[in-house]
């Protein structure tokens, strides 16, 4: 963006102007520097908050660690922030985000990677495109609608299904961040595959090789860093997710020992108990808050590295 | 040039829409204060406006409350209409909850301290005056398809705590009770639990963060029991009668529906309280704003 504004300017300047060339020539490159400025600030706007916010949790996360003891805060196994003598373990939250995200992309991972590969390379292009508009839908609904429908028809489905009590688990928040986690692992896949040289398919035909195995054995290793990354990206969509999740799990700090249980992710501990904390069960969820954090940017790092494996 | 003018002007543009964040908020708090105007137009017109009028040109000053944040939309809906009546008197409510309240008020860090439960013995031994200003009743919903009526005190407590997990055990059909109730921290969690006598006993299958979800859920499952302000019950869930007795606003008023609480407005007791407080004390408690708590969802006792 920034680039093609300068190659506009760039271009204009460069215009034939008859009347004071000197005078509209210095304007020019004010105005250059100005609209630079602007972006410049616009710029740091960005890393302003970046940094603002990773010093904030961090600052705020960490009191209260240290006065419940680090080992006592990751792997304690009970959470009970309000009783009389408080609890403050969040080894259930961190096993539950873990066990959730895992089982999303167990579900999520062969339905986006087959509805890519078949996107990219089989679809006949009216298909194609009603794939991809609604695929953009997906990722367009609200994440509160996603928790609606799954409140009002995967809990009492589930219920019915497997005959027990109650709907509300984990496995319902699995489905849930599946399917939201569909749009990101297929348009990045997309563009992994289609970024795959004609040449080395035509030379697999050539050869004899079947379109299918052409697909699965020359396309998609060719993608493969791609591919990966469109997995990673699926990963920190489902842990950062906070309000689908909590309309359907049941929100009870359980550990998740099945998944017909009643559980709490990270996300959903801080937001369901910020708006009436106080004292250290506020502080306690700041250090959640952080803990995710730390997740979230293991995630990014582990992308960055695949995508630039992927531009090598 | 003309082009690099719309350049210019679509970065200012853009820079618009980053502080337009900060003035949404601005928008929200305009249009609560706009409501609460009307609020305190209505309780106006209703009683007294020459009143409220003549007095408004005297007071001046702060208010400060302190205490239960279950209080918070009673309060908060008394202090917006009250100031709306005095527009030179602040009003402020710092929600701490209960204890705090009462200790804030007794250190004089505040004027009136609000407390979500009567007064202890030894509260107001230490020179500390309690009153009503409104009562706050918590309905024990089920499903509608379910055929239980009538619980006691007791066999709630004993379900929420797990003793009695099958509704068979309590004239109901023969499943499990599914327990659905809020997030600590709540002001209605604290107040049901302190009532039955479950602190940090209950045994929750979901812990949801606002009554609408508490009603939908148990709107959706057969075996669910919840609970909620009374305020918000409707015909989507079934409302259990406790120890026979029907909730309502009249059965909270005269004590016999059981699960209730008072809101307390606390003081000190023989020591004169600011004019502008005790305007706002005897404001809260006359029978003018009895619209107005109940609107905020709690039941006026004037």
């Amino acid at each position: 963006m920034y680039i093609a504004q300068q190659k506009k300017i760039g271009r204009l300047s460069s215009l034939p102007i008859v009347t004071d060339k000197r005078k509209n020539m210095n304007r020019h490159k004010n105005l250059e520097s100005i609209v630079q400025l602007i972006f410049l600030i616009l710029g740091l706007v960005t890393i302003a908050s970046v940094l603002l916010i990773t010093i904030y949790l961090i600052i705020a996360g960490i009191p209260a660690i240290r006065e419940i003891g680090l080992v006592d805060f990751l792997f304690g196994d009970e959470w009970a922030s309000t009783a009389a003598e408080p609890k403050y373990g969040i080894l259930p939250f961190i096993l539950t985000s873990i066990y959730g995200t895992a089982g999303a992309m167990v579900i999520g991972v062969p339905v986006g990677f087959m509805t890519a590969v078949f996107t990219a390379k089989v679809a006949p292009p009216r298909v194609r495109m009603v794939i991809e508009e609604s695929v953009s839908l997906l990722a367009g609904i609200p994440s509160v609608v996603y928790g609606l429908v799954g409140m009002l028809i995967l809990v009492p489905g589930i219920r019915k299904m497997f005959d027990i009590p109650d709907g509300a688990s984990l496995l319902a928040a699995i489905i849930v961040l599946a399917i939201m986690t569909l749009p990101s692992i297929i348009n990045v896949s997309i563009t992994a595959l289609e970024a795959v040289p004609k040449e080395y398919e035509e030379a697999s035909l050539a050869l004899g090789a079947t379109e299918t195995e052409t697909f699965f054995r020359v396309s998609v290793p060719a993608a493969k860093s791609g591919i990966a990354a469109a997995v990673v990206l699926g990963v920190g969509r489902a842990i950062g997710e906070a309000m689908a999740v909590m309309m359907v799990s049941g929100n009870a700090p359980n550990m998740p020992d099945s998944l017909f249980q009643s559980v709490r992710f990270l996300t959903t501990a801080v937001a369901s108990e910020m708006s009436y904390s106080s004292g250290l069960q506020r502080q306690a969820l700041f250090s959640i808050a952080l803990v995710l954090f730390l997740f979230i940017m293991l995630i990014n790092a582990l992308l960055n590295f695949l995508m630039k494996h992927d531009k090598e | 040039m003309k082009r690099s003018i719309a350049i210019v002007a679509a970065a200012v543009l853009a820079m618009g829409a980053l502080t337009a964040c900060g003035s949404s908020a601005q928008e929200t708090t305009a249009a609560a204060t706009e409501a609460a105007t009307t609020a305190a137009e209505a309780a106006e017109t209703e009683e007294a406006a020459t009143e409220a009028e003549a007095a408004a040109e005297e007071l001046s000053g702060a208010v400060a409350t302190d205490g239960s944040t279950s209080m918070e939309s009673v309060i908060g809906i008394l202090g917006e209409s009250f100031m709306q009546l005095h527009p030179d008197v602040t009003f402020t409510y710092n929600p701490t909850g209960s204890g705090s309240g009462i200790t804030a008020v007794q250190e004089g860090r505040c004027d009136i301290g609000l407390s979500s439960r009567a007064l202890k013995d030894e509260e107001t031994e230490a020179g500390l005056k309690g009153e009503t200003v409104a009562l706050d009743g918590i309905a024990i919903i089920v499903n509608n398809e379910n055929p239980v009526t009538d619980l006691t005190l007791e066999q709630i407590a004993q379900i929420y705590t797990g003793e009695i997990t099958n509704w068979s055990e309590v004239g109901g059909n023969d499943e499990e009770i599914v327990l659905i109730g809020r997030e600590a921290g709540s002001g209605t969690r604290d107040g049901f639990e302190s009532i039955t006598g479950t602190e940090d006993l209950c045994q929750y299958r979901q812990e949801l963060t606002s009554t609408g979800d508490v009603i939908t859920t148990v709107s959706q499952n057969p075996a669910a029991i919840g609970y909620a302000s009374l305020a918000s019950v409707s015909d989507q869930t079934k409302t259990l009668t406790v120890d026979g007795v029907e909730p309502t606003e009249d059965t909270v008023r005269d004590g016999s529906y059981k699960i209730q609480r008072p809101f307390v407005l606390v003081t000190r007791d023989g020591e004169a309280l600011s004019t502008q407080a005790q305007a706002f004390y005897d404001y809260a408690m006359s029978a003018e704003v009895a619209d107005l708590i109940a609107q905020a969802g709690a039941v006026a006792i004037h």
